[in-house]
């Protein structure tokens, strides 16, 4: 199943991903994101806004 | 634990240790709550802020302002220089906040002015029942609810208060500039002024800047629409370091989001009002939040009073702080998501006539309303479909 992979020692736990998420799927609590697959739709709005690229969709 | 409030805040960052002491010192019962275990950290800011902003609601202690500035200078991509300021140390009109400091600090006026406040506290929902707001959380693991007549949503950026209560705060790809930041030392810069380096290979929608934070040190960032870049925003700024500081070593690095999504329609639903950048109350052009979102929290503060001493806490009521926030900083909100449109379109050419145009004497004041100006006069052409935001 295709999903959004994080990729932790990347991510600096910045909260823009949460910020361009139309579906509220993902939520930062200190510095743990976490993404909600049953609301994901893969828009991939995250994956280009990360200023790290710790997102990616993994097949 | 106390679980009844008038009001309850979510988020301690500018706007919500601002709204929990304004509402606090009008008598109202208030709970402030953070999802962070420590206020303020980590920062996600380059900490400059004008000075007046800032006077207007706090006294000045001195442990918070990492330096001073007298004013800015200005890069087009090749290499013109706009200065922008006063012209002598001495006059300095913008503090370089050391925020870790600044923020714990308002969050103590907070408490001071008698709000309760938890930390490693997270807001996970919230439930209208009979007119009021039931607000989840979840504070070092345990799980429990407050109820409350009003919620200010102050949860930044990432903010989900909105969403929660039907308020579409989304930002789309070229509403948010994608930030990365260094704080780096043993660089050669004078200390006074700020630096904006702009061009569209430097920083497609954004622009890289370099604040001052004293002993040689400063924070060099950067910020880019996602929808005009094609690398992250590390890539242009590794690139830039290696070509303008490569002597610098950085002790601290900074990632976050900042809206550029300019004025929203409405900042409040029933029961609940937004305020920063939960509300998109940043600048689209600067990038600048920490003076509007601490504003908008004492607008919201003096509105939760009033809806609290007349019992109603419906949108309706609290439309009242939209208009403040609106007739306020709304304007230049307004104003410069235009400005940003017409700018981030421009090529490097373009960018580079216009600074020469400018380039050689000093601007005196340093604004954004008095660059522009002194833009249009000598490029009325160029520039003709702006020229009327400013009249
Ligand atoms: C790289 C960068 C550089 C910047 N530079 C500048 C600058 O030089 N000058 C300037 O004026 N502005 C700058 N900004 C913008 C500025 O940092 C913000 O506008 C400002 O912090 C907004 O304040 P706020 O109170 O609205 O939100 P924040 O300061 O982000 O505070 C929000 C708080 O809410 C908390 N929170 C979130 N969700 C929950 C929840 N569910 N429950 C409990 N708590 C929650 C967060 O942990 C956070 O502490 C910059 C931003 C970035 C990213
Ligand atoms: S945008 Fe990237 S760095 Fe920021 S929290 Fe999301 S995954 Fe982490
Ligand atoms: S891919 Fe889209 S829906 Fe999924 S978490 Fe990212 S922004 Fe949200």
């Amino acid at each position: 199943m295709r999903r959004i992979s994080i990729n932790r020692y990347r991510c600096a736990y910045c909260g823009a991903c949460v910020a361009v998420c139309k579906f509220d799927a993902n939520e930062l609590v200190e510095t743990f994101l976490t993404i909600h697959e049953d609301k994901c739709t893969l828009c991939m709005a995250c994956v280009k806004t990360c200023p790290m690229q710790a997102l990616e969709v993994e097949e | 634990m106390k679980t009844d409030y008038d009001v309850v805040v979510i988020g301690a960052g500018p706007a919500g240790s601002l709204a929990a002491k304004t509402a606090a010192e009008n008598g109202l019962d208030v709970l402030l709550i953070e999802k962070r275990q420590e206020i303020g950290v980590p920062v996600r800011c380059a900490e400059g802020v004008s000075k007046e902003a800032i006077q207007q609601f706090v006294e000045i202690d001195r442990r918070w302002i990492a330096a001073e500035v007298v004013g800015a200078k200005v890069y087009a991509p090749d290499g013109t220089e706009i200065v922008m300021g006063e012209e002598m140390a001495g006059n300095e009109v913008g503090f370089v906040l050391e925020r870790k400091i600044f923020d714990r600090h308002l969050a103590r006026l907070a408490a001071k002015a008698g709000a309760n406040v938890l930390v490693k506290t997270t807001a996970t929902g919230i439930k209208r029942v009979d007119g009021l707001v039931e607000v989840s959380m979840r504070s070092m693991g345990e799980n429990f609810n407050a109820k409350t007549k009003i919620v200010i949503g102050c949860d930044g950026v990432e903010s989900r208060v909105g969403k929660w209560a039907g308020i579409d705060t989304t930002l789309k790809l070229g509403e948010i500039e994608s930030c990365v930041q260094y704080l780096v030392t043993g660089i050669d810069f004078d200390p006074e002024y700020t630096y904006f380096w702009l061009g569209k290979s430097i920083a497609p929608g954004g622009y890289i800047w370099l604040f001052p934070k004293g002993n040689s040190a400063a924070n060099v960032g950067i910020g880019v629409l996602p929808s005009m870049a094609d690398r992250s925003p590390k890539e242009y700024l590794d690139r830039f370091m290696e070509e303008v500081f490569p002597e610098g070593e950085v002790v601290e690095v900074v990632v976050g989001g900042v809206p550029v999504k300019g004025p929203i329609e409405t900042a409040v639903a029933d029961n609940v009002m937004l305020a920063g950048d939960a509300a998109r109350h940043s600048d689209p052009i600067t990038g600048g939040g920490i003076a509007n979102a601490m504003k908008a929290g004492y607008f919201a503060g003096t509105v939760a009073k009033e809806a609290v001493e007349k019992g109603d806490f419906s949108a309706i009521m609290l439309r009242k702080y939209d208009e403040l926030w609106k007739n306020d900083f709304g304007k230049s909100l307004h104003r410069n998501k235009i400005l940003q449109q017409k700018f981030i379109k421009m090529d490097d050419e373009t960018l580079n006539k216009l600074a020469r145009s400018i380039a050689g004497y000093n601007l005196g004041e340093m604004s954004v309303k008095k660059l522009v100006l002194e833009l249009v006069k000598k490029n009325p052409r160029l520039l003709w479909d702006i020229k009327s935001l400013f009249i």
